[in-house]
């Protein structure tokens, strides 16, 4: 069974099959607009971590002292504009989704490869909008451009910045949409739904949650576009408009959008998992329908963002209610990760380090998300740093080590080549440990009752923000390293292989790069998914 | 982490399949059959307007609340409308549905002149609707019922009343760019038509664009009552 064969790249694949830059910007082809995405969502993410950077270096000192208080509104501002509508929103789905929802189905493209590289072209336009609104001065609504502040009251950026967000939420959308139906129809013979990777189980239900979610934001962000422009009194509490109505519908997208964040990554770690420990995931569909349940419930929690805003108390407890039962299907995943890891022969390769830290880094998020679910809870900790640290937990914790792990797992696929494994794993354990000394003492803060959206603090609170702030620098030399060794394996890392990981799954049965249409003939699909017992037979 | 990879047997067994089918002009690369891509098509067609129902939701949801709010105002501002205007519309756009239905039903027996000539009176009477509006908001221009300002209102809190009005622009104008998007797809399939692209066996871009058309008009049918009808009993 075991073959000598020279490792060498393919002679034709995606990367060399055309040249030129009009090759790239008129593709069609899914694994090509991963690229372009990976491109544009680095840059921003870069964008977005320089003013965390600018934040936190403010909070060195209780005095507010480096930049002025309308500059640091500005600041948090824009870092959670570019982070969650320009990073985390596309991240996995719109790059790793893209490049392998289609070879992991077996099929040859997304259903609608144009509309595919549309939805780029969109998120590009929502972009510059909002690149337009971050140098023309900035906004300093937060990034939820709250009313009646937002539409009378601010005079930043807010149309463009919104009208910005409004543009990107299509490209979202358009992916979302096309997710859906590649999935319904485009799966290879065999490829039953019980036999889909948890990854597609995921990007599924995060699909839903772009389609059903983000047209509602777009119209919330039409109005205050509209009500700004014209001096509307839709949220207007001058003309009996109601500010909290907006609340409501800006939630009842952008709670969900957190799932949108989530999700993909928890997808991740079930492909992350099973190929690490050489066993199938325990509790495949409870997983698969976990994922499911997270999107619905996700629609029904929105509440909870306002129970200081002025709802009543009966919504408040109902809200309260729901927002817990978010915990069951969370827990399912991590309790079945957990079994997993117990059955399995695990290997600490780089990927399975980032895949571990989401465990936990996930689980501390989703367990702080509890205390904030419970009313009396929250209206001591609203508006903290305590929230701060909660919802960085999930989002960087989470969201953004399930994004690492994708990345290290997925790349020698993508690439056709190996980075340097020694400082891949330098990298995870500088980004978990620079990841908790930056947020863990937020949580601290947040309980003594250090309020969020200020850039000065009183004195005791200092040192743990000089803390959170050492943090953030070992955090950012952590995300700088992958950086570096993925950009130099380009040049010199080893040639990978079909199979680096000897992974199951159709994405690994292809070279490394995959060529255009991704497999020479469609596939069959027999086995389950997460086939390693039978693998590990097979070998033996 | 393993050193070499070792080419493994591969978990799936293959048929051979070449991307290209000879005798089917219209199936893009990506496709089995013909049957797959229409049903892609429609499916995506289908899951598009499950969004569009999303996004009229959050204006129709704000439309209730303030209208369960201010219900005198509200009945007030609607009874500005003109009833008769409404309900002439929803005439033309419903008998503009049935044209349409007329233009896929001739699609999907190849009868390339009366796709055309359906598709025509379905831009037509589409056309009637917009301009009906127009003459509305021309109307509602003159009576100073335009949010701002000018505003002014006999027998209702002014203030609530703008954003009763404010809602009605919002709604109709966006239901309006809908339908100036739908008479660019109608160009598209008769210019299509004209070019000779369609036949009985495939004729998917015209069902889509029927589909389209129906969800604009069935948004007409609600926002006719929520406007126009609310307050008329009394």
């Amino acid at each position: 069974m075991e073959t000598t064969e020279a490792l060498a790249l393919p002679k034709t694949h995606y990367l060399n099959a055309e040249y030129g830059i009009r090759s790239w910007l008129l593709t069609t082809d899914h694994k090509r607009i991963a690229i372009l995405y990976l491109i544009s969502i680095t840059l921003f993410f870069a964008v977005g971590a320089t003013f965390a950077g600018v934040i936190r270096l403010e909070l060195l000192t209780p005095a507010g002292d480096l930049v002025s208080d309308d500059t640091y509104n500005k600041m948090f501002t824009m870092h959670g504009i570019v982070m969650i509508f320009l990073f985390l929103i596309p991240s996995i789905p719109a790059v790793f989704g893209n490049f392998f929802v289609p070879m992991m189905i077996g099929a040859r493209d997304l259903a609608f490869p144009k509309i595919n590289l549309l939805s780029w072209y969109v998120y590009v336009v929502g972009a510059i909008f909002t690149l337009v609104a971050i140098t023309a001065g900035g906004v300093d609504t937060g990034w939820t451009f709250y009313t009646p502040f937002s539409t009378q009251a601010s005079n930043s950026n807010v149309l463009t910045a919104a009208i910005g967000v409004f543009i990107a939420g299509f490209s979202s959308i358009l992916t979302g949409l096309n997710f859906i139906v590649t999935i319904h129809r485009m799966r290879a013979p065999g490829m039953t739904w019980m036999k889909m990777p948890l990854f597609l189980w995921s990007i599924y239900a995060t699909a839903l949650i772009n389609v059903l979610g983000t047209p509602v934001l777009a119209i919330t962000l039409l109005l205050v576009a509209v009500e700004r422009a014209f001096h509307l009194g839709i949220f207007n509490p001058a003309y009996g408009g109601d500010p909290v109505l907006f609340q409501h519908l800006f939630w009842f997208y952008s709670h969900p959008a957190v799932y949108i964040m989530i999700l993909p990554s928890m997808g991740v770690v079930s492909e992350l998992i099973a190929a690490f420990t050489r066993h199938s995931v325990f509790g495949y569909k409870a997983v698969a329908f976990s994922s499911l349940a997270i999107a619905v419930l996700g629609f029904l929690v929105w509440g909870h963002h306002m129970f200081v805003a002025g709802i009543s108390v009966y919504s408040a407890m109902i809200f309260s209610v729901l927002s817990f039962l978010v915990a069951i299907p969370s827990a399912i995943k991590v309790f079945n990760w957990t079994a997993t890891l117990y059955k399995g022969s695990v290997s600490l390769d780089a990927p399975m380090l980032y895949a571990l830290g989401f465990i936990g880094l996930f689980t501390v998020g989703g367990l702080t998300g509890l205390f904030l679910a419970s009313l009396g809870v929250d209206v001591q900790v609203h508006d903290t740093y305590f929230v701060i640290a909660h919802f960085h937990y999930i989002m960087v914790g989470g969201a953004l080590m399930g994004y690492l792990g994708a990345i290290h797992y997925w790349w020698p696929k993508m690439t056709g080549r190996l980075y340097n494994e020694i400082w891949a794993k330098l990298a995870a354990l500088t980004v978990f440990l620079g990841f908790n000394l930056t947020f863990f003492p937020q949580f601290i803060l947040g309980y003594l009752g250090m309020p969020r959206r200020y850039h000065a603090y009183p004195p005791e609170f200092q040192a743990l923000n000089v803390l959170s702030t050492a943090g953030a620098t070992v955090l950012g030399i952590g995300y700088l390293m992958p950086l570096i060794y993925l950009l130099l394996s380009l040049k010199y890392g080893r040639v990978a292989g079909p199979n680096p990981w000897k992974a199951t799954g159709l994405e690994w049965q292809t070279p490394s790069p995959p060529p255009t249409f991704n497999f020479d003939r469609t596939p069959i699909v027999t086995k389950p998914p997460y086939s390693y017992e039978q693998q590990e037979a097979d070998l033996a | 982490m393993p050193d070499v990879a070792s080419p493994q047997e591969p978990p799936t067994s293959h048929v051979s399949q070449t991307p290209h089918v000879p005798g089917e002009p219209h199936l893009m690369h990506h496709f089995d059959d013909m049957e797959q891509q229409r049903e892609t098509a429609t499916l995506g067609m289908w899951v598009f307007l499950v969004t569009e129902v999303l996004f009229f939701g959050g204006l129709f949801a704000a439309y209730m609340i303030y209208r369960v709010w201010y219900p005198t105002t509200f009945g007030v501002a609607s009874r500005q409308l003109n009833i008769y205007s409404g309900a002439g519309m929803t005439v033309v756009l419903i008998t503009s549905s049935l044209t349409m239905a007329m233009a896929v039903h001739a699609a999907a027996q190849g009868l390339r002149r009366r796709i055309m000539g359906f598709l025509g009176l379905t831009l037509f009477l589409g056309i009637v609707f917009v301009a009906l509006k127009g003459m509305e908001y021309y109307h509602e221009y003159l009576e100073h019922h335009i949010p701002g300002h000018g505003f002014q209102i006999v027998g209702a809190d002014p203030n609530h009343a703008q954003i009763f009005f404010s809602l009605y622009f919002i709604m109709t104008g966006l239901h309006a760019l809908h339908m100036f998007i739908g008479f660019g797809l109608l160009l598209t399939m008769m210019y299509m038509a004209w070019r000779n692209y369609f036949s009985a066996k495939w004729h998917t871009p015209v069902e889509v664009a029927g589909l389209y058309w129906h969800f604009v008009d069935i948004i007409w049918i609600f926002l006719f009552p929520l406007l126009y009808l609310v307050d008329r009993h009394r």
